[in-house]
């Protein structure tokens, strides 16, 4: 082991399936490698450790260049059109072995990574407290004071 | 080369060889080796890292057919 223990703070602002894999990786891996590791979720990226969102995580067809199969944002918006780019996209994950969102949470709670809420966000969004896995619910300052001295720092 | 204990994540991908290597590692005596096996391309620099982050000395790596084999020893022990 090194001297001081490295450590991740990461802010985590989005509720798409997609960017729910970066932060969940890597808190997960650092940890792992004896790192601290904590994530900050504001805004939508709240849905990610909320109990009854976090399973039903999607992508977006539209405004989305990147699709594995491009989809003209035309057809995107006709109703279903998220399902389908959400059903592909996990369908693809999985055959790929690549862990579901739910089985990269449990993962980062058994190696120790910290989950915190945004106060504001929960407040303002009328979220209840009691529908999120998180360790605690904390404000702008509370983050500073953890990120502080952080050796990585990341806005997701 | 010789190893202690065997870890196969064959299939496996990113975030998955580090985990289950570190879990391995976990109950593994010191002083013993344990020797990983991955398909993850990923694997490659990760597992070499999660190492060097953790304390382990990376004896070697091995290239067979598609898959990576590491020997990874766990500090301390008598020797």
């Amino acid at each position: 082991m090194s001297e001081k223990q490295k450590k991740l703070c990461i802010i985590v602002s989005k509720g798409t399936l997609d960017s729910a894999y970066p932060p969940l990786i890597l808190a997960s891996t650092a940890a792992s490698m004896g790192w601290e590791a904590h994530l900050f979720f504001t805004f939508y990226g709240l849905d990610i450790v909320n109990k009854k969102k976090y399973r039903s995580l999607k992508v977006a067809p539209i405004a989305n260049p990147a699709m594995p199969m491009p989809v003209p944002n035309i057809i995107g918006m006709l109703p279903g059109m998220t399902a389908m780019a959400t059903a592909m996209m996990k369908k693809m994950m999985a055959d790929k072995k690549v862990p579901s969102i739910p089985e990269l949470i449990e993962v980062c709670r058994e190696v120790g990574v910290k989950f915190y809420g945004c106060q504001m966000t929960i407040d303002v969004m009328g979220i209840k407290e009691e529908d999120l896995m998180v360790d605690a619910c904390i404000g702008a300052a509370g983050f500073l004071e953890i990120a502080g001295d952080a050796d990585v720092t990341l806005f997701i | 080369m010789k190893a202690d204990e065997v870890l196969d994540t064959s299939g496996m991908v990113c975030p998955m060889p580090v985990l289950k290597t570190r879990k391995a590692a976990e109950s593994l005596e010191p002083g013993k080796v344990l020797k990983v096996i991955a398909t993850d391309r990923g694997a490659k620099s990760d597992i070499p890292a999660w190492a060097k982050n953790s304390g382990f000395e990376l004896l070697g790596v091995e290239e067979e057919g598609g898959k990576y084999v590491f020997y990874i020893r766990k500090p301390g022990g008598k020797e």
